[in-house]
Parts: structure tokens; C-alpha cells; sequence
């Protein structure tokens, strides 16, 4: 029989190791235990920013909405500020800072994103806080889990699921609510007469919110979502994150009544507190992983601990690996990443500043006719035909001229400029022009032309806006 | 199957045989399950509301009714709803009024490129540029005419340039006396003995006393700096005109112009249509 033996014992080694890599992929349902402490305070702070997505449409700024995200006008409006198509690429250094921010803070602080901010987080928090008042403790809830489906559970869950929905329902109209007049919206939903697309997004976002905070809670942050994953590369042994203290943890071992620990024990005592307050179910003893959403909840719960034991509070505190393993911390400052960031930052922040204060209310796009690129006409003249685009961002329409610096092309005439063009708010007017310049008068195959708009308002205001094109002629 | 289980706290389904050889059961994780369930109930949904089981002679209709090629009509009719009372305005008005109209001749000018594209394009390129042996209609030179009545006629009719080939009638000086003298006309350096030999030889029968062309025959203004066939050497592309002539019969070296006549092709909104746009290119008169 030695033979078998060996076999025991090569399968037990096998499975000695998997008992300690655990991965949460929900085959376990994570209760986690929720108490106080500083974390759990402030997250509660940090999810009150939230609030902003449930009232910002209700702000109202003269007789429309303060912030509207006007998709099928093809406007937003940001309380006075209104951006049209043509200022989108401001967009992309707003998403270039954000990207960035999250990097920076990710490098620096860790997935603050993550534990304290993100909807995923906010939203679960929030489901499970309603689960906890409904159905108690984890224990409590692990055996209602389990229970058979009678008359009491049935009430129970009923109640936890409409307080669920009823969150769910407001997310769904909260955020079409950005898109389209705020109580409108509520008139037209009730009454049945909003458009298929609210309906659709509501009932998406019901749905959505529902199955992601109520179901499939943790499991969107360790299988779904792609930020998690990107942030975990952008960690390194200098980031401060939640961590262990192993070095004075360890050996963990069981406190035992009237015994005095062995002298190799560490401070850990594991009592497991720190797991069972993980909203993802993860044991931050095991070092920095995929699972861990560094909420800092751990952080509270072994404190707590500590205090009852009459040890110093911090075997799980907010350190770097190097701080944690005794070695030098680089100051911030020495940091050539923090430096990389900052200078992003500063670009993108410097992008949307110049975007925005060169925003014109008048704008003139000029494009030039590619085919043919100019035309010989009988006279000996070269014709070039342009198509000039107004775009006027004003809340009326306005007249106004056009001309070109006829001082560099003698003998110019413009064809189709002869009287003013109304320029209609809130688009682009476009214009065909026709400009012809004696052949004589060229001095290059391809000379700058500058085209000019001006108008005035019903103040009496004058707005101008010049454009630089090409006038083209044949070869020299 | 043994009675009881030696491998307990491994999730085995129970079933051994030979001491160890056994079933384990490793459930799918919960997400996997919850998405597949989503799949199923995705698609039961989506066979409710769209068209999907193919049956023998039709296929299920979803309870919506839609279907792409639907949509796809609906589209269609919405677009040309919208183009109607344009093209109601552009059957009942003519040329003329449709150019003085600025909402119709925007209309033209945005709804014609097509319509160009397919017909006229290929010879005088996008945008009226002309080709080698089209002319260009974004000019102001116009064989026959370029008000907007006398471009819709050339495209409703079509039109075939015609110039007797002269190199039987006059000798190789005489030609090469020509040719420099209407290549100087239009360069503004004409000689005296060109200009006897123009009168002469009776060259202003079709191109004018003036030699500017006229329009009822398609004669070439030979005066302004454009030219039919246009290429490098002037005077060598004005000798070959002349000695060969255009379309002239029973001469293979004559130059091909014509212009083929639209008005069983296009509808006479369309021709309307494509008069004003031409006219537009820049060159109407």
C-alpha cells in the first residue's frame, strides 16, 4: 500500500497551495460585515458626490436648464457656456486630464478611484447598506440566502428589492435628465409621452443598475471592468495603498487564553476581521491584488481590533511597499513620473483654458474648391471658387459682409459678396464666393488670401472673423 | 460507485471507480452563469421583437413588424418627402426661375452633385474642370452660348461642333500663316498678313468678322486666351485644327467633339436641374 500513500500525499500537496489562492468568481456569495471607523466615514463623504448626478438637472439658469446635453440640437449647454460640434476637441483634453488624474492619483494614492468614488462602488455600497437593514448580519443573510422560499423571506426580499428599484428608477431618470428637460421629463414619463429613447435608457438603466449593484456587485470589478485591470500596472512598490504590515504581523497566529504567544508571533492575530469586512471578499494579507479596491475598510476593521487588544493601531494602514519593507521612500518631488504627469496635466488643463477663452461668437471656416482649383476665363483672369462657412453662436441671426485683402491681389472682384448674408444662429451658413484676379497681378502659383466676416448685433456690437485660404493659379 | 465518498472536501459528484478515479463537479463561475442566462434571455427577446427563424416560405415576424429593408424604405420616403415640394417648384418652373429662386438654386446646387456625378463627370470632370478634349464649364467661354436657356438646350439636344478640314483647300504656309495669327489674336500680338489671310480665305464666314465666335453655329471665339483643344504647342494644336477640321467627314485626323444629346436619359427636371448647376459652376452668362 506505500504506493497509494505516496499518491495521498502528492495530491494533498497539490491542493495545499489552491486552498490558499483563492479566487472570488461568486461561486461565494461575499457578505461583507459593514462597522464604523474612519474609512467607512469617509466613504459615506465621498459618496455624497453622487448627489450632483441626482440634482444637477434641476438647476435652471433663466427659463432652461442650467446643464443640458442637448444631443439631437447638437448642443450642450454648461450654465452659460454653450459648445457646439466644432468645440468637441476641447473634449479630448478634458479626457486626456481625467485620464491622467487617474493615473496620477492611481501611481500615488492607489485606486482611490476605485474604493471611494466609482458608481460601481457607490452603488453597491449603497444596495448592500439596504440589504444589511433588511436582512442583518452576514450570518443572518448567508442562512436567508439558504432558506427556502416562504411567506417571511418572500416579504423580506420583496422590501429589499423595491427600495432597490426605486434607487434604480431614479438612476434611470436621473441621467436621461441631463439630456432633455429635467421636468419635462418627469411630465412626459408618467404620462406616457416621452420618446422611445428615454424609455429605452430608463428601463436599461433599471435594469443595468439593478443586476450591477444588486447581483453582480464585486464581480463587475474583478471580471468587467477594464479600468480595474489598468490601474494595477500603474502601482508600483512606492504607491501608498492600503497594505499589511507583514513584517510585524507575521508569524499570524491565534491569541489562546492564559497562554502567552510564542516568541516568533507577529501582531496579527487572525481573527479574519479584515476579510470580513472586504466588500470583494479579498484577504489583504496576501499583498496587493487584482481583487482589492483599496476602500481602506480593513484599515478600520483591524484597527479596531488592535485598540481592543491593547496594541498600536496600523498593521493595516495606508504605506507604500517600500515603507512597509524598511526601505528609503523617494520623496514626491524625485519622482520622475509625478513630474511626467504634471506636465500632462498641465498641458491638457492649458488646452481647454485656450480652447475656451478663444471661443468666438463668430466663426469663418473657408474651403477651397479642389476641382477644378482655379479656372481661366476669357478675360485672362483666374477664377477660384470658395465655399466660406458662418458659423454664428449667438441666440439671434445676423447680416453680415464679407471681403477679402484685396491689397495683395490687385484688380480682385469677388462674386457673390455683393450684399449681406444673413448668418442664422445657433449653425453654419455656407456661401459660395467666386473670386477673380487677372493673371498679371499673381506672383506665385499659390498665394495666401485672408477672408474676413464682420457683422453687427442688435446692440450695435461688432463681431469680425478672418480665415486664411490659398489662391491658386497655374504655373509660372 | 462506492457506498461512501474517500475524496469528501474535493466537490466530487459522488461517482468512483477503481479507488480513485472519479467525477469531479467544477460549476461554471457566477458572473459566467449570469451572462449566459442574460444570452438566453437576450435572444428570446430578440426573436419576440425582430424578424429571426427563417421558415419555409416566410420566417417569423417578431411582434414590431420590423424589418431592415423596412426602415430602409421608410427612410427613403421621408427623404424624398422632404425633396418633394422642391421638386414639384423645379417641374413647374423653368430654368431661369429656378436659378433667380436662391432656395431652389441651393437646393440645385446641393442635390445636383449626384446627378452630375453620374452623367456628365466622366468627360468634364468633377466640378466642370474639363478634360483633354472636354471643355471645361466652369469658364466663362461657351461655344454655344452660356446662358442658362442656351445650356439647357445643349444638354437637352446634345451638340456636334463642325469645321471643314482645309488642308486640301490651303496650302501648308497658308495654314502655318493661320495658326499664328489666331494663337496672336488671342495673345494680343496678331500680324497684318494673318489677319489679310483670315479675311481672305473666308475664316469669318463662321468665326465672325471679329473672330469671336458665334454662338448659333459653335464656332470658337479665337480672340480669348481658352481654348478647345487645348494643349502645350498653340500653334501646332491650332495647325492641325485647321488643316483637319472638326468632325470632319472622310478625315482621320479630324478632331472628335460632340456632345451627346440627353433628353431620352434624364427627365426635363433633371436637364433643368443639371442647366442651373453647370450654370453655377462659376461660367453662366
Amino acid at each position: 500500500m506505500a504506493e497509494k500513500q505516496i499518491h495521498e500525499q502528492s495530491i494533498e500537496e497539490l491542493y495545499a497551495e489552491a486552498n490558499e489562492h483563492t479566487i472570488n468568481v461568486g461561486d461565494v456569495k461575499i457578505h461583507a460585515k459593514r462597522m464604523g471607523g474612519k474609512f467607512r466615514n469617509l466613504k459615506w463623504l465621498s459618496n455624497l458626490v453622487w448627489i450632483v448626478f441626482f440634482i444637477g438637472p434641476y438647476l435652471r439658469l433663466g427659463d432652461r436648464q442650467a446643464i443640458l446635453l442637448d444631443i439631437p440640437e447638437r448642443q450642450f449647454h454648461i450654465f452659460n457656456l454653450t459648445l457646439l460640434p466644432q468645440d468637441l476637441w476641447m473634449l479630448s483634453f478634458v479626457l486626456l486630464f481625467f485620464a491622467i488624474l487617474l493615473a496620477v492619483v492611481t501611481a500615488l494614492a492607489g485606486r482611490i478611484w476605485c474604493g471611494f468614488f466609482c458608481f460601481q462602488t457607490v452603488w453597491t455600497d449603497v444596495f448592500t447598506w439596504i440589504e444589511d437593514k433588511f436582512e442583518g448580519s452576514p450570518a443572518k443573510r448567508r442562512k436567508l440566502d439558504k432558506a427556502k422560499w416562504d411567506m417571511p423571506k418572500i416579504m423580506i426580499r420583496a422590501k429589499k428589492y423595491s427600495v432597490w428599484l426605486l434607487i434604480s428608477i431614479l438612476t434611470g431618470i436621473s441621467f436621461v435628465a441631463w439630456f432633455t428637460d429635467a421636468y419635462d421629463l418627469w411630465v412626459d414619463l408618467f404620462t406616457l409621452n416621452a420618446s422611445s429613447t428615454a424609455y429605452i435608457t430608463v428601463f436599461l438603466f433599471i435594469g443595468g443598475t439593478m443586476f450591477l449593484a444588486g447581483f453582480l456587485r464585486e464581480q463587475t470589478c474583478f471580471w468587467l471592468c477594464p479600468y480595474a485591470r489598468i490601474q494595477a500596472v500603474m502601482i508600483d512598490d512606492t504607491s501608498i495603498v492600503p497594505s499589511y504590515d507583514v513584517p510585524r504581523g507575521e508569524k499570524r497566529g491565534r491569541l489562546l487564553k492564559g497562554k502567552p504567544a510564542s516568541e516568533d508571533q507577529g501582531d496579527c492575530v487572525d481573527c479574519n476581521q479584515c476579510v470580513a469586512v472586504c466588500p470583494t471578499g479579498v484577504d489583504i494579507r496576501g499583498g496587493q491584488q487584482e481583487g482589492c479596491i483599496m476602500c481602506g475598510l480593513c484599515i478600520d476593521a483591524c484597527d479596531a481590533v488592535m485598540e481592543k487588544i491593547n496594541k498600536p493601531i496600523g498593521l493595516i494602514k495606508y504605506a507604500s511597499w517600500d515603507g512597509i519593507m524598511g526601505k528609503e521612500e523617494k520623496p514626491l518631488h524625485k519622482r520622475p513620473r509625478v513630474w511626467v504627469y504634471t506636465a500632462i496635466l498641465l498641458i491638457s488643463i492649458i488646452g481647454v483654458v485656450t480652447g475656451l477663452s478663444g471661443m468666438e461668437s463668430l466663426e469663418l471656416k473657408v474651403l477651397h474648391a479642389r476641382q477644378p482649383l482655379f479656372v481661366v476665363q476669357s478675360d485672362g483672369t483666374i477664377q477660384n471658387h470658395y465655399t466660406l462657412k458662418v458659423l454664428n453662436k449667438m441666440n439671434e441671426d445676423m447680416k453680415v459682409s464679407i471681403s477679402a485683402n484685396d491689397d495683395d491681389f490687385k484688380g480682385l472682384t469677388m462674386i457673390g459678396a455683393d450684399k449681406e448674408i444673413v448668418a442664422a444662429h445657433g449653425t453654419v451658413t455656407a456661401v459660395t464666393i467666386f473670386v477673380k484676379v487677372p493673371r498679371k497681378n499673381l506672383t506665385e502659383k499659390s498665394q495666401p488670401i485672408v477672408f474676413n466676416v464682420e457683422g453687427k448685433d442688435g446692440q450695435g456690437k461688432l463681431y469680425q472673423s478672418k480665415r486664411e485660404s490659398v489662391f491658386i493659379g497655374p504655373k509660372r | 460507485m462506492s457506498e461512501h465518498n474517500p475524496f469528501p472536501d474535493e466537490g466530487n459528484t459522488g461517482h468512483i471507480w477503481d479507488d480513485n478515479l472519479r467525477e469531479l463537479s467544477n460549476p461554471p463561475p457566477n458572473w459566467w452563469m449570469m451572462a449566459w442566462y442574460a444570452s438566453i434571455a437576450f435572444v428570446i427577446g430578440y426573436g419576440l421583437i425582430y424578424p429571426m427563424i427563417p421558415l419555409a416560405t416566410t420566417h417569423t415576424k417578431g411582434f414590431t413588424g420590423w424589418t431592415a429593408i423596412g426602415e430602409y424604405k421608410a427612410d427613403l420616403a421621408a427623404v424624398e418627402a422632404a425633396r418633394k415640394p422642391y421638386e414639384d417648384k423645379i417641374a413647374a418652373m423653368s430654368a431661369k426661375e429656378i436659378l433667380a429662386d436662391e432656395a431652389l438654386s441651393t437646393y440645385v446646387e446641393h442635390s445636383g452633385k449626384v446627378l452630375f456625378g453620374d452623367n456628365c463627370s466622366a468627360c468634364h470632370g468633377a466640378g466642370g474642370a474639363g478634360n483633354v478634349g472636354f471643355p471645361v464649364l466652369a469658364d466663362d467661354d461657351w461655344l454655344f452660348g452660356g446662358t442658362i436657356e442656351q445650356i439647357q438646350t445643349t444638354i437637352t439636344n446634345g451638340r456636334k461642333g463642325m469645321m471643314t478640314a482645309h488642308a486640301a483647300t490651303l496650302s501648308a504656309a497658308e495654314i502655318d500663316t493661320l495658326a499664328n495669327y489666331v494663337v496672336g489674336l488671342s495673345e494680343g500680338n496678331a500680324d497684318e498678313k494673318g489677319k489679310a489671310l483670315f479675311q481672305s480665305k473666308a475664316c469669318f464666314a463662321c468665326h465672325g468678322m471679329d473672330a469671336k465666335g458665334m454662338a448659333a453655329l459653335g464656332s470658337a471665339n479665337l480672340t480669348d486666351g481658352i481654348w478647345r483643344f487645348d494643349e502645350a504647342d498653340k500653334v501646332a494644336s491650332a495647325k492641325r485644327t485647321i488643316a483637319h477640321g472638326v468632325n470632319a467627314a472622310g478625315d482621320a485626323k479630324t478632331r472628335n467633339a460632340e456632345m451627346p444629346a440627353f433628353k431620352d436619359k434624364l427627365s426635363e427636371a433633371d436637364i433643368k436641374k443639371m442647366a442651373v448647376y453647370v450654370y453655377k459652376f462659376g461660367g453662366g452668362k
